[in-house]
């Protein structure tokens, strides 16, 4: 089935030729930025990050606290340890889903409980009945209290949002000001071999398509925790 | 008069009368403005993130082809298949042939109003899938077997009470008036069918050039479990979509999310770049994007209106604007509602059918000032009024602007037809909005104003301003 490419394509090009279109009102002047804007443009405009590492992790707490993200800062990864016993017997999980990943691992030393792990691949339905997803992250994004994931970082694209509990293990080195930094980072850290999924998780997953009242874990996890270890 | 036309004013009528259903929508809305003005406020400068947004839309719609072509490139590398669909019919038939050649049963698809363009549900379901929407306004609306009442709340026009009806007689499910309750059983049901589904559909919020990858804006997880576990990921994708570079979504995700529902981000912001890849453990085996233009050319052609194209269908038009507050989403008739919707319809389905929408505006700019990419809404819907009175001038308006011009030019005329006008608008007033009144356009639904019993000139000539 052929498509019709060069006929979309010329008709574009037809629609742009000599046919400028009006510039944007803009108050500020800013007609160069878009044409070669260095992708930081925005950072003047959106909603401000602090300078230093603990303003940023503030910051990421207080929007966790609106998202109901449940955030936890620990010192060490014992304390982590802790903290995610705590979670499994309080929330009685019989089974969690995990992947290959050092600090998750290294979270779950130690854990009784049967481990569906995905990075070898995995049964829809295994992973479907697990209680809680543990994965790592890319990075913490200070500006909108989010958490990037990538298939790398969190086991694959379904961990992350199959199970009804997903806990989020990080250092505090993880912590970026802004998605800008976000996208830094992730150029920097793959260069053109991108995963085939990277997302931004900002709270755990809702919906108010019912008279626009508030209803967590619509389709996603109803609970998220982000466990935040001192690097 | 066309049917679409007369459509919209039975519509209307009927919506506008309904102050229950009115009251109902402004209380829904209220949350949402709340929220809104929050997060905008937080913003170092929205004026500012308006502009520069502006500027990159500016920039992507007026250079579309190389940045088609760069998109094209990058995603083809990683394995996914595009297909650049004319109309609406090529894309269903390509997305059809794609079904049928991998034997897909079961359809999952996360909200998509571009599918809603091109009525993909229906040619699906036709050829015998089973196609089901995961979105939960769109799953509500979908078994009332309704379209979408709003591009961004579905199903805003609903009570509890009428979803838990519908609940009880399509699922079978228990009476419950708790919003939570009814959101869990909609969970379940899906849960068991992103399990069975062999192929996703989702729309696109934004395509980026430079990396090659979608990005998909949703907040319920139902866009992520539908490009995840079945082995086909099918995308419609408008061609306007396509921003430049990676670095441009940190201005336009949290922008979407503040203007389309209030939020600081939306819960999930998903990049895409490609199905999935050597030694990735889950994702889809194929991912095709069905590139649409279906008119959109017709649009780009528009000099003067080209800015529309860079519409990221966040519905801020909608929820600011009287008009569509009043008549709601379905008078329209359209796939896109409210001032956004009749900018473009004109251009996408053809004016001739179309061009009543522009009326329905108090051009009060509301729209404008919404918009986060800074639109021009009503400046265009003034447009469209002045190309449909072009192309199919209305001879009735033009002998009375004739009219007016000769009596406005003529003061003898014009104290002529004064007088006469006291004369008779007594005798007007025994007839006032009947089918007898000359003038029941106007008076059917409005008071005509009373004529003073002395125009300013007589009152002038006698007594010169009180001075005499």
């Amino acid at each position: 089935m052929t498509g019709g490419r060069a006929i979309i394509l010329g008709r574009i090009r037809e629609a742009l030729r000599n046919n400028p279109a009006p510039r944007p009102h803009t108050s500020h002047s800013q007609s160069e930025a878009a044409a070669d804007h260095n992708g930081h443009a925005q950072r003047e405009w959106l909603p401000k990050v602090g300078e230093t590492l603990p303003e940023r992790i503030d910051l990421f707490a207080k929007i966790s606290e609106g998202l109901t993200t449940e955030f936890h800062r620990v010192p060490t990864m014992s304390a982590a340890r802790d903290l995610l016993t705590k979670l499994a017997a309080e929330s009685g999980w019989k089974k969690i889903g995990s992947h290959s990943h050092h600090d998750v691992d290294a979270l779950l030393e130690g854990v009784e409980l049967p481990i569906v792990r995905t990075e070898k691949g995995y049964a829809i339905d295994n992973l479907e009945s697990c209680d809680a997803g543990i994965t790592g992250c890319d990075v913490l994004v200070a500006q909108t209290g989010g958490i990037m994931v990538s298939v790398e970082s969190a086991g694959g694209r379904a961990l992350s949002v199959l199970p009804p509990h997903h806990v989020v293990i990080a250092r505090t080195s993880q912590m970026v000001p802004d998605l800008t930094a976000a996208f830094e980072h992730v150029k920097q850290k793959y260069g053109k071999q991108f995963p085939s999924f990277l997302s931004f998780i900002t709270g755990p997953s809702r919906t108010g398509d019912i008279e626009r009242i508030l209803v967590l874990g619509a389709h996603g996890p109803k609970r998220l925790t982000v466990i935040l270890l001192d690097s | 008069m066309a049917t679409q036309s007369a459509d919209f004013q039975t519509l209307s009528r009927r919506y506008t009368a309904d102050k229950g259903f009115r009251a109902f929508i402004q209380k829904g809305m209220s949350g949402y403005y709340k929220k809104r003005d929050l997060n905008k406020a937080n913003f170092q400068d929205w004026q500012g993130a308006r502009d520069l947004a502006a500027e990159i839309k500016y920039e992507a719609i007026n250079h579309l082809d190389k940045y088609l072509l760069e998109f094209e490139a990058k995603i083809t590398a990683r394995g996914a298949k595009v297909f650049w669909a004319q109309n609406a019919e090529s894309a269903r038939d390509y997305i059809l042939k794609v079904a049928e050649e991998n034997n897909v049963r079961s359809i999952i698809k996360s909200k998509t109003m571009t599918s809603e363009e091109i009525h993909l549900n229906d040619a699906l379901e036709k050829r015998g899938f089973g196609v089901f929407e995961s979105d939960l306004g769109e799953y509500i609306v979908q078994l009332r077997k309704e379209p979408p009442f709003h591009l961004v709340f579905p199903a805003m026009h609903l009570t509890r009470g009428q979803i838990s009806d519908l609940f009880q007689k399509e699922l079978g499910s228990e009476p419950t008036d708790e919003p939570e309750k009814l959101t869990m059983i909609a969970r379940a049901v899906m849960r068991r069918k992103y399990c069975e589904a062999d192929m996703g559909i989702s729309g696109t919020n934004f395509a980026v050039a430079e990396t090659g990858m979608i990005s998909i804006t949703e907040n319920e997880g139902n866009a992520r479990l539908t490009t995840s576990l079945p082995k086909i990921h099918v995308a419609l994708l408008g061609i306007e979509k396509v921003l430049p570079k990676l670095e441009d979504l940190s201005l336009f995700l949290p922008m979407l999310a503040t203007a389309g529902a209030g939020q600081t981000m939306t819960c999930y912001n998903t990049m895409y770049a490609g199905p999935r890849q050597p030694g990735e453990p889950d994702g889809p085996e194929q991912l095709h994007i069905v590139l649409l233009d279906n008119r959109r050319t017709e649009l780009l052609a528009d000099a003067e209106q080209r800015d529309s194209l860079g519409c990221i269908r966040c519905g801020a038009c909608l929820n600011v604007c009287p008009i569509f507050k009043n008549v709601g989403g379905y008078s329209y008739g359209t796939t896109y509602g409210g001032p956004i919707g009749s900018v473009i319809t004109p251009h996408l389905r053809g004016l001739k059918n179309w061009k009543h929408l522009s009326a329905a505006s108090s051009l009060c700019g509301a729209c404008t000032e919404a918009c986060p990419v800074k639109i021009d809404l009503h400046h265009h819907l003034l447009q469209n009024r002045r190309n449909g009175a072009k192309s199919s001038p209305n001879p009735l308006e033009k002998v009375s602007f004739g009219g007016f011009s000769l009596l406005m030019g003529h003061p003898a005329l014009y104290r002529l037809a004064s007088g006469l006008g006291r004369i008779f608008q007594p005798l007007q007033g025994l007839v006032n909005g009947t089918i007898l009144d000359p003038l029941r356009a106007w008076t059917g639904s409005r008071k005509f104003p009373t004529l003073a019993p002395q125009s300013f000139q007589e009152q002038w000539k006698k007594d010169r301003g009180g001075k005499k």
